[in-house]
């Protein structure tokens, strides 16, 4: 970094939130996905202002900016790939207000997800969206990653939450999307163009959540199938059958085992597949409601059902899917962990084509996901350091990612593109649907400062490469 | 070793210091997937929030140092030195990366060469004679807790807090000195060998730990936790030539003198042909209960030492055990508990002494929000890191000062010590009583 850009840098911030120490800067050259990139310095800005002139710098000397959460992100969202400056967004975590009249949170982007949880639930609100780090992660990062967990089936993605932001664009200025409102058509819907933009197209410095009344009542259920067809088939009968549950987790055979090896729960090791269904709302409709799943389930030749009695039954189901990132971690230090996402009905098929390219490159390769929202996470379990293995997995993630659109679906479902699927935009989009992208991203960001190196392919970059 | 580590990733190692640490640690550091878990319950990532004071961002920074991208006395050291070693994080982690074992090899790595370049600086020759010359002798232990009675019976402690002399040489030093436990006569003090039947029936013979400094400077303890095991029915032996526990040397990277200290105490107990091993602290409890991962790989010992571990009971699972305790007393106002780290993350005691902490007669317990976070104690953790420990602990007692306990409940003396110069400096010391659990279950069973 040269000496006279710090000099300017020192007079936004004060050194003490500006760390320039090799081992700092290495502390912030990863996330929880593949890759490390050495930042040139690492600024914990705490008010927008501050973010603001720090980007009107970045822009007059060309500097990468790049913005980090907690780097809970498995798509390479806040790696400085191309060097710079990382700004570490986790300091900015004062605001955190519920506005109960509203049905509002208004928060600071590095409030950690959970807490916006907690404080809702303690004056009968919801937050829905909940990714499976939400007890780590930043709502910043959540946003801009537009990530949603297990509930998007019944109450829709993160995205559907945030009504209003202010936003430090990449030129630097401050501005205001959206509002307190629900409705709001006033111009551009740019707050829904922010979410999900993974911190390419500004920093969301403050945003405006939706919250809705707590649901009553819960009951959770857990069914297992000898056939996986058969629990694709009860996925889509539930759901044709006029009830929306709350989350439909999908496990299939490798991840049972691999669950019960490292923390038995008393899952049937033969089955093919498992899955877990939650309903919510009024105590009286989800009694009716999870009666009528464990019915279907066993119409489509469920082997066993399992529906929980109490609170403590519902933890020990939701055990088993929550060991499952875990136990799979064992096999092997790396894990790789792709969300493409089908159309609902597309289910059993994807499956199906998953098990062919698990033979074909004869990888670790297990599924489990979201599957009432059609969002699988299949996940490649190896070993960064096995050159040989690493080149099939880059084979097979390319495969992957064609199947799911070729069947009609999408990269990711909740990931976010970033470094690792960046090759593969053009495959779903078309040259043309990338090229309004492109055009987007340098009206706003003509210096192409903000987070640079993501979301787009570099020239010639048709696939994923994990190899040095 | 991994059969797939790349010949290239050894080859730009720079030094047998950073080869060392790669053998010792980069398995395990491999093991990390980064996915952050363990930053919301690390003390110092939340009272420093940076990455580098993290587990995810010292785990990182360990295999940096292996593979010879950082210096490990220039880079390495210091996020290490700075970590609590509470090992929270262990308890948070999906994936069971052994954070302990990484951290205390990185410490004998950075230990290896302080020993050699930094030999004279006076911290070091200060920390080296502390755990070579003192802690493994018990006699001398003891002289200074003897000294330790007549400073205090003299008054010279309110000679020296008026005329300030102390803080003037080390702010630490004074505030330590302030909440230093009153002693009773060193007369009480348990003898070596002794033998104390059980009351009533026997139900068990146990073997005591007295360790090292609990048996110095807080003796009474150790008395009244030798009083309660007899009230539950428990044979006590004391066994002789028992020794420092050893956690203070890994700590600080002194791996072979904590194996040294191990083995002594292996040997001590096992001629006490008790059923339990029993302790009183939870730091020395944690290092006694990890003797067989001290000890593995080395032929005649690692059997013993599971044998040991197995045999080895916190103070609050025996009582918990053989309960209930025969309560005298009714107890008056509100307790409340601050886990020990070792014992809740590495024991895996967590239930125990909140369970008899609720059964004595009057008690009202409120449980502490954040009490399974660290205290900032940390061993000798805050003598040396005395500013980072103090933030840590008046955001801790903000949260005890809303349970409006009047009494605070801790399992290891460097807790207790800790809590109650969190209380002083509230300048609470008149409402606010630290007591081990000992000391209350004692009072409440009217043993004096």
């Amino acid at each position: 970094m040269k000496k006279h850009v710090l000099e300017q840098i020192l007079a936004i911030v004060p050194k003490e939130r500006v760390l320039l120490d090799l081992a700092e800067r290495y502390s912030y050259s990863f996330d929880a996905s593949f890759g490390q990139y050495l930042p040139d310095v690492v600024i914990q800005p705490e008010t927008a202002q501050e973010i603001s002139q720090l980007v009107k710098l970045a822009n007059q000397y060309l500097i990468p900016v790049y913005p980090r959460g907690a780097a809970t992100s498995l798509s390479g969202g806040p790696l400085p790939v191309e060097g710079g400056m990382v700004l570490d967004m986790s300091r900015m975590n004062k605001k955190l207000i519920i506005d109960r009249e509203n049905l509002l949170a208004i928060v600071s982007p590095g409030v950690i997800t959970a807490d916006v949880h907690k404080r809702a639930e303690e004056v009968g609100l919801f937050y829905p969206p909940d990714p499976s780090s939400s007890h780590v992660s930043t709502i910043g990062g959540n946003l801009l990653e537009n990530s949603s967990g297990p509930k998007g089936l019944k109450y829709g993605t993160t995205k559907e939450y945030v009504i209003g932001l202010e936003v430090v664009t990449p030129t630097g200025e401050i501005i205001r999307t959206g509002g307190k409102t629900v409705k709001n058509v006033t111009g551009y819907d740019l707050t829904r163009l922010i979410v999900g933009s993974e911190g390419t197209l500004g920093i969301v410095t403050e945003a405006i959540l939706r919250l809705i009344p707590k649901p009553l009542a819960r009951k959770t259920l857990l069914a297992t199938f000898h056939r996986l067809e058969d629990s694709g088939h009860a996925i889509t009968k539930i759901l044709s059958s006029g009830i929306l549950p709350a989350a439909m987790e999908l496990m299939d055979n490798a991840c049972i085992r691999s669950v019960e090896q490292y923390s038995p729960c008393g899952l049937p090791v033969d089955a093919e597949a498992l899955i877990i269904i939650e309903v919510d709302g009024h105590p009286m409709a989800v009694e009716e409601e999870i009666r009528i799943c464990e019915q279907l389930c066993y119409e489509q030749g469920a082997a066993h059902v399992r529906v929980a009695q109490n609170e403590s039954e519902r933890t020990d189901i939701w055990k088993a899917r929550k060991m499952v990132s875990p136990a799979i971690t064992q096999m092997g230090p790396t894990k790789i962990s792709e969300d493409a996402t089908v159309p609902r009905s597309q289910i059993p098929e994807m499956m199906r084509r998953l098990a062919q390219i698990r033979d074909k490159y004869q990888l670790n390769l297990v599924v489990f996901g979201h599957a009432g929202d059609g969002n699988l996470h299949p996940n490649i379990i190896t070993d960064k350091r096995n050159k040989e293995e690493m080149k099939r997995v880059e084979e097979a993630v390319g495969e992957i990612f064609e199947a799911a659109v070729s069947l009609g679906g999408t990269l990711s479902g909740e990931h976010g593109i970033g470094t690792m699927k960046a090759p593969y935009m053009e495959m779903e989009l078309g040259e043309a649907g990338l090229m309004m992208m492109k055009k987007l991203k340098q009206a706003w960001d003509p210096n192409h400062i903000m987070n640079p190196g993501k979301i787009f392919p570099k020239p010639g970059q048709t696939r994923v490469v994990l190899t040095e | 070793m991994n059969p797939y580590t790349s010949q290239t990733e050894k080859a730009t190692q720079p030094n047998p210091r950073a080869s060392n640490l790669f053998e010792l640690t980069y398995d395990a550091t491999n093991q990390c997937v980064q996915c952050g878990y363990c930053l919301p319950v690390c003390p110092t990532y939340e009272s420093m929030g940076r990455e580098s004071a993290s587990p995810r961002g010292r785990i990182n920074l360990v295999k940096m140092a292996a593979e010879g991208k950082i210096d490990i006395d220039e880079h390495l050291a210091s996020p290490i030195d700075l970590c609590l070693g509470c090992r929270a994080c262990e308890v948070a982690c999906p994936v069971g990366v052994p954070y302990g074992h990484i951290l205390e090899s990185t410490k004998e790595v950075i230990a290896g060469n302080e020993q050699g370049r930094h030999a004279s600086a006076r911290s070091h020759v200060l920390k080296k004679a502390l755990l070579t010359k003192l802690f493994p002798k018990p006699g001398r232990l003891r002289i200074l807790g003897n000294l330790v009675w007549i400073y205090q019976k003299l008054g010279l402690g309110n000679l020296i807090r008026k005329t300030k002399v102390l803080e003037a040489i080390s702010l630490p030093a004074a505030q330590f000195e302030k909440v230093l436990p009153r002693l009773e006569s060193p007369v009480k003090r348990t003898r070596w060998g002794a033998v104390f039947p059980a009351k009533g029936k026997k139900k068990a013979r146990v073997a005591f730990f007295t360790g090292c400094i609990m048996d110095a400077l807080m003796y009474q303890t150790n008395r009244l936790t030798i009083e309660l095991l007899v009230l539950a029915g428990c044979e006590v032996v004391i066994p002789r030539k028992q020794n420092c526990c050893g956690a203070l040397h890994a700590h600080q990277g002194l791996i072979a003198e904590a194996k040294e200290l191990a083995k002594a105490n292996i040997e001590a107990f096992e001629q006490s042909q008790a059923d339990y091993y029993i302790n009183n602290a939870g730091g020395c409890g944690a290092s006694l209960r990890e003797y067989d991962h001290l000890l593995a790989g080395e032929d005649d010992w690692e059997e013993r030492a599971r044998a040991f571990v197995d045999k080895s009971r916190d103070i609050t699972e025996i009582l918990v055990e053989l309960g209930p305790l025969p309560f005298l007393n009714e107890w008056k106002g509100i307790i409340t508990y601050q886990d020990s780290c070792h014992l809740r993350n590495v024991q895996g005691v967590v239930n125990q002494p909140r369970q008899l902490l609720k059964s004595i007669p009057g008690a009202t317990y409120v449980e502490l929000e954040g009490s399974e976070s660290c205290c900032a104690s940390g061993g000798i953790y805050n003598l040396l890191h005395f500013h980072e420990s103090m933030k840590i602990l008046d955001a801790k007692m903000e949260k005890v000062e809303k349970t409006k306990a009047t009494t605070i409940v801790t399992t290891n003396p460097g807790c207790l010590l800790q809590m109650k110069l969190g209380v002083e400096r509230q300048g609470r010391e008149r409402e606010v009583r630290v007591l081990h659990i000992v000391e209350v279950l004692a009072e409440a069973c009217g043993v004096k």
